[in-house]
C-alpha cells in the first residue's frame, strides 16, 4: 500500500499550494483530484479550440512587485515565485453601477476615496472612518473574532443605504457565502482584496497559472493523481489512517488536508463524522455566460474592466426564487486589462445569482432550454443599462450551479462554500484538516494562501516543534 | 564552513525566500528585518530552510540570535562547522 506523509484532496489552488509547501520541505505528498483537470473552482475548459477560464473574472489582491507584506507578496515568497512569473496584467478601471449613481474604482485606492467624496459628499467622513477600521483590522488571524456582522459595522459609519449597497455589491458577488449579510472579517478580506489592492489577470489565463503550480509541485517530487475520486477517508478512532479511492486503491497517510468542503469531507469519513445539526451548506451560486465577440468590447461602449451592476434601487444578494436573478450581476470585459498586446478576440462574461435547487430539477432537454431562456433574460436586463452586442457574438457558452457541482463536487455548486468557515482548519478528526473555500480565505490569492497556511500550521510547524 | 561561507548560505536562503528583495547591500550589524521585508512567515521559513539544507534545528528560544547577519554567523557557525557550502 502506498504511504504518504500527507494526502491532499483536491488539486485546486489551495491543494496545489499546500502540496508545494509540503513537497518543498521534503514531505512525501500525494494530491488526489476527482476531475481530470486541475484547478477546482478556478479552472479552465476548452470548447472549439478556445480555452475559457472558469470562476476567474480577475484575480483580486493585485499588488505590484516588491509589496512583500501584501497577500500576493506573501504567496509569492512562500511558494518561491517571482512576481513576474505570474505575468499579471492589472485592470484599467471598474465600476459599480446602480440606477441613481455610479462609482468607478481602479487599483489605486485613492481614486475610490475621491469618487465617494464626489458622489456621496455627506458620507465621506464616515467612509474614511470605516476605511481606518478596515486598515487596522487583523482579518487573517486564524483565531480572531468571527461573530461581528458587516452590515452592523457599515451602518455604524455610513447612514446612506445606497452607498452601503454599492460597496457590498462587488464584495458579496466576489466572495460572500451567505445571503444578505456577511461576517465582518470576511468583508474586510474582500474589501482589501478588491478596493485597496485590486484586480489583475494572468497574461495567459488560469491554465498558465495552474501549470506553473503543477510544474513546481511535480519538480519538487510531489505526486498528482487526476481522475482519482475519494470514496472514503478511513478514520477509525478519530484518526485518519488511510484514504480509499473509487478505484479501490487505498493510500496510507499521516495527515490528510481536504479542500472538498467541510460537509463534503466529513460525509466521506468512515465512520461518518457527525457535525452540529445546524451546520449550514453553502447555497450561493451563479450562472455565467461567456460571449466571444467579433470586435473589441470597447468599440461597442464597453470600456470598463469589470462592472458590478444593480438595476433596482436596493441591492439584494440572495438565492433567487427562480432560476436566476437578472436584476443584478457582474459584467467582465477581459479585453480591458493592461495586456502587452490586445487579446485575439473580444469577450464579455456575464454573471448572475442562480438557484442551485431549481437548476437541479429539469431533465436534460429542459435544462438546455432553461439555459437559453435564462441567458436571453439576463441579456435583456443588461441591455436596459448597456449597449446591445448580440449581433457581434461568434461563440457563446453558459454554465450553471449544476455544471459547477458536476466538476468540483461542491454541494449546490456553492462557489464560496459554506457560510460557516473553519479558520484554523481543524475537524473532529485529529489529523484531518480543511483548506480552501471552507477554511475562509477566498479568491485566487486567498485560496492559495489557505493551502499555504494549513500546510504550515498543521504539518510544517508541528514538525518543527517536535 | 567559514564565517564567510555561513554568510553566503544565509544570503542564498534569503534570495530563495524573497527573490524580489535586494540582498547585496545587507549591513551585518543591523536588524535583518529593517533592511529587507521579512514577516514572521518568512522568518519561520529561514529556520525551516536551515533544517532542510543543513539538518540543523534552531529552537524557538534561540530565534533572537538570528536577528542580524552577524548574529546568524556567530550562532550558526559552530553548528555548521562540519558542513561544506554546496556548489
Amino acid at each position: 500500500m502506498a504511504s504518504y506523509d500527507v494526502i491532499i484532496i483536491g488539486a485546486g489552488l489551495s491543494g496545489l499550494a499546500a502540496g508545494i509547501r509540503l513537497a518543498h520541505f521534503d514531505k512525501k505528498v500525494c494530491i488526489v483530484e476527482k476531475h481530470v483537470e486541475v484547478g477546482g473552482l478556478n479552472s479552465f475548459y476548452v470548447r472549439k479550440r478556445r480555452t475559457f477560464d472558469v470562476g476567474l473574472h480577475a484575480m483580486t489582491n493585485y499588488a505590484p512587485k516588491g509589496a512583500g507584506r501584501s497577500p500576493l507578496g506573501k504567496l509569492l515568497k512562500q511558494l518561491r515565485f517571482k512576481h513576474e512569473d505570474f505575468q499579471l496584467c492589472p485592470q484599467k478601471i471598474s465600476e459599480i453601477r446602480f440606477p441613481e449613481k455610479s462609482l468607478n474604482f481602479t487599483n489605486d485606492f485613492e481614486f475610490l476615496k475621491q469618487e465617494v467624496a464626489e458622489q456621496f459628499p455627506g458620507q465621506i467622513d464616515g467612509f474614511l472612518k470605516l476605511v481606518h477600521k478596515i486598515e487596522t483590522f487583523d482579518e487573517l488571524s486564524l483565531t480572531g473574532d468571527t461573530r461581528t456582522q458587516a452590515l452592523e459595522v457599515l451602518q455604524s459609519f455610513i447612514s446612506d443605504r445606497l452607498l452601503i449597497d454599492m460597496l457590498c455589491c462587488p464584495i458579496m458577488y466576489y466572495g460572500n457565502a451567505r445571503e444578505r449579510d456577511m461576517d465582518f472579517y470576511q468583508f474586510v478580506i474582500m474589501f482589501k482584496s478588491i478596493f485597496m489592492e485590486g484586480f489583475a489577470k494572468p497574461l495567459r489565463g488560469m491554465h498558465f497559472l495552474l501549470s506553473l503550480l503543477v510544474d513546481k509541485y511535480k519538480n519538487l517530487g510531489g505526486e498528482l493523481r487526476l481522475g482519482a475520486e475519494v470514496e472514503s477517508i478511513n478514520a477509525d478512532g478519530g484518526q485518519v489512517r488511510s484514504v480509499t479511492l473509487k478505484d479501490k486503491d487505498c493510500l496510507k497517510a499521516q495527515t490528510v488536508i481536504s479542500s472538498m468542503g467541510t460537509v463534503e469531507t466529513l460525509r466521506r469519513c468512515r465512520p461518518e463524522q457527525t457535525l452540529e445539526k445546524t451546520w449550514p451548506v453553502g447555497q450561493l451560486s451563479f450562472m455565467e455566460s461567456i460571449f466571444v465577440l467579433d470586435r473589441e468590447p470597447k468599440e461597442m461602449g464597453y470600456d470598463k474592466s469589470i462592472v458590478f451592476f444593480n438595476t433596482r434601487p436596493q441591492f439584494e444578494y440572495r438565492v433567487p426564487d427562480q432560476l436566476i436573478d437578472v436584476t443584478s450581476g457582474v459584467l467582465c470585459c477581459p479585453n480591458n486589462f493592461e495586456y502587452p498586446k490586445p487579446l485575439a478576440e473580444g469577450m464579455l462574461r456575464l454573471t448572475n445569482l442562480a438557484c442551485s435547487r431549481l437548476w437541479n430539477e429539469p431533465v436534460r432537454r429542459e435544462y438546455i432550454q432553461a439555459k437559453k431562456d435564462c441567458r436571453a433574460r439576463a441579456l435583456e436586463s443588461l441591455f436596459t443599462f448597456f449597449p446591445d452586442f448580440r449581433d457581434s457574438v461568434v461563440f457563446l457558452d453558459t454554465f450553471t450551479p449544476k455544471t459547477i457541482h458536476k466538476y468540483t463536487g461542491h454541494l449546490n455548486g456553492a462557489v464560496y462554500g459554506s457560510p460557516h468557515k473553519i479558520k484554523d482548519g481543524t475537524t473532529p478528526v485529529e489529523n484531518l484538516f480543511i483548506c480552501g473555500t471552507d477554511q475562509g480565505f477566498l479568491g485566487i490569492v486567498g485560496a492559495t494562501l489557505s493551502g499555504i497556511s494549513m500546510a504550515n500550521f498543521h504539518v510544517l510547524q508541528k514538525a518543527a516543534e517536535s | 564552513m567559514t564565517g564567510k561561507d555561513v554568510r553566503q548560505a544565509i544570503i542564498s536562503i534569503l534570495v530563495d525566500i524573497a527573490p524580489d528583495e535586494d540582498v547585496s547591500s545587507i549591513n551585518d550589524q543591523e536588524n535583518l528585518r529593517d533592511q529587507i521585508d521579512l514577516d514572521s512567515m518568512d522568518f519561520l521559513d529561514i529556520v525551516m530552510e536551515l533544517r532542510k539544507r543543513f539538518n540543523i534545528e534552531v529552537p524557538e528560544k534561540d530565534y533572537g540570535h538570528l536577528a542580524t547577519m552577524a548574529g546568524c554567523i556567530t550562532y550558526l557557525q559552530p553548528l555548521l562547522k562540519d558542513h561544506q557550502l554546496a556548489g
